[in-house]
């Protein structure tokens, strides 16, 4: 995009939940156009961090830049599309009934629920009850009512969650179709194959960002065969450290070599 | 403040209801049959009938549409699409006028049915206009909605949701007037039937009950009665966050 602002600017980010720490001042920029994958293990705080950047989650401090804007703005709510984990549809209406409210809550074009269900693969699904659908299927309703009104950033928790390899392709091929549209992906996962499939990572662990680079980049770093070894590499060097290190816990270089080519 | 965002939702709303046709029968079946069930309580008696069907022919749609709606906007919140709703320029007042007109709509017509029932076909005789029956009990309606939509806000589960209904409406139900006469209970037990809305729900249908005409006490209860709608609606909007914790 023409825009030099990034997608995604969070500074010193902090969020207490339940009396418990959860993120412990977090720092990331994600590009614009990007498909940046938030991994990590259950637990670690990704969607806590996603619902920071939707603007849905009380922070205790830090900044979170959305879009130029101060994350959750009423000016941001028809740019940014926000998937939850749990499908966040009704069950008692049909497939098209469901996109055409939410069409019109975001004010979309008019063919915009057939356009999304046809991304989506739901195109023959339209008429049928949410709730007689699978698993598989919501969660894809669900996504198709995030493309509505084309947001310019997408926030994605785990959305191929349950779904069948060659579902879940189609699906990272769409992320890229609409990244080369313009569109910024943040897509979170605690599958690490899916990593590979991201132009940039972000590894995430007991609410602390353990590095943020391109996968090969990563994986060049830390001598890895995969990205799961590499996650393990990092866990074990920054253990030692995790005391002093600064709270963004970024690796040692890693971090660095992110934070240089994300400040320009 | 939007009012093709507020319709959308109601158009929503009732699309969802019709996907429920058993939700349906019972929000405008119940209340009637218990209207019958009094009738033939208090056979041979129609003195009895004539002096209490009125009230409950505002008290029974009350209850009926506070579950309904407490139940129907606490399933909002536990299945996320709130949270969504909220993510999206959607106002809070959107929503929930949005959810008042759908269900005002279902309180009209179960309005419609139980006058035209009592007075119709089981000869409830009062001395007031009968169309003004008709306009109490769709009031009636309307306010156990915007109170079930208020109380939504303060149940984490729908068992908590339910239990609302003895814990919000049966204390109002006592201190009505229906039991006993407003004006012969305790100072402090009038008063706080004095700021209870069900109380002047009441008081409306029993002047209609007992005098002719349409004088000013009635418009005053009757504005009272939707004055607490609209602030039990906007209370409503102001218990919906945006960010949570």
């Amino acid at each position: 995009m023409m825009n030099s602002t990034p997608a995604i600017d969070v500074r010193g980010l902090r969020v207490t939940r339940g009396g418990r720490p959860v993120l412990h001042g977090i720092d990331l920029v994600v590009e614009r156009g990007s498909v940046t994958g938030l991994l990590g293990p259950s637990g670690c705080g990704k969607t806590t961090l996603l619902r920071s950047v939707v603007g849905v989650q009380r922070v205790e401090s830090g900044e979170v830049r959305v879009l130029g804007l101060a994350a959750g703005a009423p000016a941001l709510r028809d740019r940014v599309g926000y998937v939850t984990q749990a499908p966040s549809v009704y069950a008692d209406l049909t497939v098209l009934a469901n996109l055409r409210y939410f069409a019109e809550v975001l004010g979309a074009p008019k063919g915009d629920p057939a356009r999304v269900l046809e991304e989506v693969g739901l195109t023959e699904h339209a008429g049928d009850l949410v709730g007689r659908l699978s698993g598989g299927q919501r969660a894809r309703v669900s996504l198709a009512a995030a493309l509505l009104g084309t947001p310019e950033l997408l926030v994605l928790d785990e959305p191929t969650v349950g779904l069948d390899p060659v579902l879940r392709q189609e699906l990272w091929q769409l992320f890229h179709r609409l990244a080369a549209g313009g569109a910024t992906l943040l897509v979170s996962s605690h599958v690490m194959d899916e990593a590979a499939r991201c132009t940039a990572l972000l590894l995430m662990r007991e609410g602390r960002l353990l590095a943020h680079d391109t996968p090969q980049a990563l994986l060049a770093a830390t001598g890895a065969a995969d990205i799961e070894q590499a996650f393990l590499t990092l866990v074990a060097g920054a253990a030692p450290a995790s005391g002093t290190a600064p709270a963004s816990g970024a690796a040692p270089g890693l971090g660095r070599a992110a934070g240089t080519e994300d400040g320009r | 403040m939007n009012p093709h965002r507020t319709l959308a939702t109601a158009r929503r709303v009732l699309l969802q209801l019709r996907s429920d046709p058993r939700t349906i029968a019972m929000l405008l079946l119940v209340p009637c049959l218990l209207i019958v069930l009094l009738k033939y309580a208090f056979d041979g008696r129609q003195e009895v009938f004539d002096s209490l069907g009125a009230p409950l022919l505002g008290i029974f749609p009350m209850i009926v549409m506070f579950l309904v709606t407490a139940v129907a906007t606490l399933r909002e919140r536990t299945t996320g699409t709130l949270e969504r709703l909220l993510t999206m320029p959607l106002g809070k007042l959107d929503l929930l006028l949005g959810y008042a007109l759908a269900f005002g709509l279902v309180a009209l017509v179960q309005g419609l049915l139980a006058f035209g029932l009592t007075v119709g076909l089981l000869g409830l005789s009062v001395a007031g206009p009968s169309w003004a029956l008709l306009a109490v009990a769709v009031a009636d309606g309307l306010l156990g909605m915007a109170l079930g939509l208020f109380v939504s806000a303060f149940a984490a589960t729908e068992f908590q949701a339910v239990q609302f209904m003895p814990a919000f409406l049966l204390p109002q139900l006592l201190l009505c007037g229906l039991f006993t006469p407003r004006d012969t209970m305790a100072g402090w037990l009038r008063a706080i039937s004095d700021v209870l809305p069900l109380s002047y729900a009441v008081d409306a249908m029993n002047r209609i009950t007992t005098q002719s005409g349409f004088d000013g006490a009635l418009a005053v209860d009757l504005v009272v009665v939707l004055g607490c709608t609209l602030l039990a609606l906007a209370l409503g909007a102001a218990t919906l966050r945006r960010r949570t914790v």
